[in-house]
């Protein structure tokens, strides 16, 4: 495989990596967020834990392989990317280190406070990340102020909260909507009773809320400068992103409007969104996993060949000609994830075919949960 | 204080703190897994008991393990950019390997450990149990093998176009003679550490005269298994100094506190008190010849002093400054072939330059008094490492006679018979903790002033990060971190108390059970 091509296949794997965190690791955080709506008795916040309490481990891998993968694989996006959302990567560590411990401590002991206290937390740690993770992704859009020295040493200058841009919000309550949904569809598949019901309940306002806002931020982002390279497309030169000269014009649109099979993605995310409302149990599921997975990519092929634009000095902005490691590299690390990701994928299902059908109230009352 | 400095000092405690809970699930995992095929051979149920009460436990500290090794992943790329940058593409890919074989497979399956037991059947349940130790395995060794490149960056090559350290033999940094000795060592660690665990708490409840038939069988398993493992941590730890002594010389030499260059075979000295300023070690004991023969396996290669090897580091500085003014010419006149072969011949040493950088940003007008301050500066904490080194090593023979005293007692039948054997080995509990701890000192404290040896100084591979966000976040994850810790031993100790019976909700002894044991 040429460098080109190994670039190109990584930015796909990079967009799989996320799409699977968004989508395993997504009903988690969206259960979570639901928790205090779902559920209101003891047993029915069991349930609800109980129902990711198996899983949530190996779903959280999905999220600590994607930084692997994006330090292996783009480390200039992953010391960019992590050092300047310095603070908002603080709060989404946090967020991700309290949440395991909620789901597994809080049914451990029999005291109201405790468990209270656990389930606060847990509502916490399900919406702080999603709507961060899509405020970030809003601030790629909008472009980073940063720059590089001689010496490729990145330097950044802005605070969390300049982050916070009325743009980069609705982007994060797209996101949040997006994991409500996702949340929603899954309990209504793996609870019974009074919470499947209201889980069910939240399945259209979510869905709205979603397409809604993803259509505002559709139109919103056309409204928006965008980048292009200006300089000689060189698709196999060294990973240096001061090499090249990037101006800011045109649109985000501009691979849509080139492509327009591209457009399918959007069209994918409103359908799912649709879907989730209109199907039942197994089918929503899948249904709003689409969405999730159609969103991504929408943002992705938007911003495509951009990494991380800077709009300090848009020459330094990562794109995927610039920003990977090494052809050796990613050749070998795209041999392991042949091998490893599909074996990752049937043990992952196995597990879930093992764990099938719902967690029951009478269940937990029983004692055999 | 410094972003340099605030930066290592969140690192150190995010790692220690991981690592409080690594070595526990290293070798609990294994345990469950030898009770559980216990259990499926024989079929007696309180083995499947056993595996379910240190389950229990062994979850507690699994989510701890999980949830504080997100921090240790995002670290590289929030506090050290430039390190993430310089060295990504060779450190970089265990990482994410690990993930990809060896966490995902762990993590995965636990939920099925806790979950699983009446939805699979036994041999299922006892592969779920197997995928899990194998998985938390693995995952130490492609830890290991990006530690490990630190120590001995083998495999990678200098790239002037990209400015950053790039893989050249991907075989060479996966068999990495420092990683391979480190995981050896690392896991063994574990495995005293999780034998010392059930040991201490089974020794608690025969000394309470409390669950007798699931402690007797829990020490005997903890007995074997911890003398397998204290032999092996002494001896690869061993191996782990013999590979240090090839490419560390440094780090070997402060930990011995040996100034000057001995005629070989060296001598070791068992107790002494450095003094750093005079360079000199007070009221030394010394054995001769042993150093010679731990290190250098051989009476007549000399183990150098932190003096000479001070002299070489100033040499090479001057090397490396070549180096460094070959590549801003490069970096003018990039098609020049000539000036990336004199790169290439000096390039070895580009990172003994780039010690200056502490000194002055123009580091090609650097004096000889600036060089030699570079120098020195490439000596490591010597008391620190002195000692640390030595409580380490201390624990580490105190294992071998505990775990040696139990195995017999259990091949005997008299586990329960001396109190002073059932107290220490109640009071042990700590010390495979704090054995674990000081050796990540000593291997990474050791190591600097470089993150990875020779090639980049740890001062240089921070982020470009405001100092007081560090702060922030440092002060963060000691408040958040404490609040865990006590979740975390409040939960352990509740069940220990409870005892398997109200844990597991019914009695683990089987009428007949105490017959067993005595038969």
């Amino acid at each position: 495989m040429s460098y080109e091509e190994l670039r190109l296949v990584w930015w796909a794997l990079l967009g799989i990596l996320l799409i699977g965190f968004a989508v395993m690791d997504g009903f988690d955080l969206g259960s979570a967020a639901l928790l205090p709506w779902v559920a209101r008795s003891d047993i029915e916040r069991r349930q609800v834990v109980n129902s990711i309490g198996p899983v949530w481990e190996g779903n959280q891998v999905w999220f600590i392989l994607g930084g692997g993968a994006i330090f292996a694989a783009w480390p200039a996006l992953y010391a960019a990317s992590f050092s300047g959302f310095y603070l908002a990567m603080f709060a989404i560590l946090v967020a991700l280190i309290f949440r395991p411990l909620a789901i597994t401590y809080r049914s451990k002991l029999v005291n109201p406070r405790w468990r209270g206290a656990w389930d606060w937390i847990l509502f916490a740690t399900g919406v702080v990340p999603s709507l961060i993770f899509g405020v970030a992704f809003g601030n790629l859009f909008l472009g980073v102020p940063f720059t590089f020295d001689s010496d490729l040493r990145f330097h950044a200058d802005f605070s969390l909260f300049s982050l916070l841009t009325p743009f980069a919000l609705v982007v994060g309550l797209v996101s949040l909507s997006m994991i409500v949904l996702h949340g929603a569809t899954w309990l209504s598949l793996k609870t019974d009773g009074p919470v499947a019901t209201r889980a069910r309940g939240a399945v259209l306002p979510a869905a709205g809320a979603f397409v809604v806002l993803f259509v505002i931020a559709g139109i919103w982002l056309n409204a928006l400068t965008a980048y292009a390279v200006t300089s000689p497309f060189v698709p196999d030169g060294p990973s240096n992103p001061m090499l090249k000269a990037v101006a800011a014009g045109g649109t985000w649109f501009a691979n849509y409007a080139a492509h327009p099979l591209l457009w399918l993605a959007p069209a994918l995310a409103v359908a799912g969104a649709a879907g989730a409302v209109l199907l039942r149990r197994l089918w929503a599921f899948i249904a709003s996993g689409l969405a999730c997975a159609a969103t991504i990519a929408t943002a992705g092929f938007a911003l495509f060949p951009f990494l991380l634009p800077s709009s300090s000095d848009p020459n330094a902005g990562l794109t995927v000609w610039d920003a990977s490691s090494s052809k050796l590299t990613l050749a070998i690390m795209l041999a392991v994830t042949l091998i490893f990701l599909p074996l990752v994928l049937a043990y992952t299902g196995w597990v879930f075919r093992v764990l099938r059908g719902p967690v029951k109230a009478s269940d937990i009352e029983h004692g055999s949960y | 204080m410094d972003i340099v400095e605030l930066s290592r000092l969140q690192f150190a405690a995010t790692a220690l703190y991981h690592f409080l809970f690594v070595p526990l699930t290293l070798g609990l995992s294994l345990i469950l897994l030898i009770m559980e095929t216990v259990y499926v051979m024989t079929g007696r149920a309180i083995w499947r008991d056993m595996v379910k009460f240190w389950g229990t436990l062994f979850g507690i500290n699994f989510a701890m393990g999980v949830a504080t090794g997100v921090t240790m992943e995002f670290q590289f790329g929030t506090n050290w950019a430039y390190y993430a940058h310089y060295v990504g593409d060779v450190f970089g890919a265990p990482l994410a390997i690990e993930g990809l074989m060896a966490f995902f497979l762990e993590a995965t399956l636990v939920g099925l450990f806790f979950f699983g037991w009446n939805r699979l059947s036994k041999v299922g349940h006892l592969i779920v149990t197997a995928g899990v130790a194998v998985g938390s395995q693995f995952s130490a060794l492609w830890i290991l093998i990006a530690n490990g490149w630190m120590q001995f960056p083998i495999g990678a090559k200098f790239n002037p176009d990209t400015m950053r350290m790039e893989v050249s033999d991907f075989s060479a940094v996966l068999f990495n003679p420092v990683a391979q000795a480190k995981f050896v060592h690392t896991v063994a660690a574990g495995y005293v550490t999780g034998s010392m665990f059930v040991l201490a708490i089974s020794a608690l409840y025969l000394l309470q005269k409390r669950f007798r038939p699931l402690a007797l069988r829990s020490m005997t398993v903890a007995a074997s298994f911890g003398l397998a493992g204290a032999l092996c941590v002494v001896v690869l730890g061993d191996e782990s100094g013999y590979t240090a002594s090839e490419n560390q010389k440094m780090k070997i030499a402060a930990i011995e506190a040996m100034w000057e260059t001995e005629p070989a075979p060296a001598s070791f000295t068992l107790v002494g008190i450095p003094d750093r300023a005079g360079r000199k070690t007070d009221y030394a004991v010394q054995i001769p010849w042993v150093l010679g023969l731990i290190t250098t396996r051989s009476i007549d290669k000399q183990v150098p002093g932190i003096n000479d090897l001070v002299k070489l580091a100033q040499l090479r500085i001057r090397n490396g400054l070549i180096a460094y003014g070959t590549l801003a010419r490069l970096r003018a006149d990039r098609g020049n072939a000539d000036l990336r072969k004199a790169l290439d011949a000096h390039v070895a040493d580009l990172g003994y330059a780039l010690l200056l950088k502490r000194y002055r940003p123009d580091i090609e007008n650097a004096t000889d008094a600036e060089i030699a301050r570079a120098a020195d500066s490439t000596i490591p904490n010597v008391p620190v490492l002195f000692w640390a080194f030595r409580v380490m090593v201390a624990c580490g023979f105190w294992f071998i006679a505990l775990f040696g005293t139990a195995f017999y007692f259990s091949a005997t039948r008299k586990l329960e018979r001396y109190r002073l054997f059932l107290y220490a080995a109640l009071f042990s509990l700590p010390l495979p903790w704090l054995a674990a701890e000081l050796g990540w000192i000593v291997a990474e404290y050791g190591r600097q002033p470089w993150v990875i040896e020779g090639v980049l100084p740890t001062f240089l591979g921070v982020s470009g990060t405001d100092a007081h966000n560090v702060l922030f976040s440092l002060i963060g994850f000691v408040v958040f971190y404490s609040g865990l810790a006590v979740a975390d031993v409040y939960l352990m100790v509740k069940y220990i108390r409870l005892g398997p019976d109200e844990t597991l909700g019914h009695p683990v002894a089987p009428p007949g059970a105490l017959a067993e044991v005595a038969a």
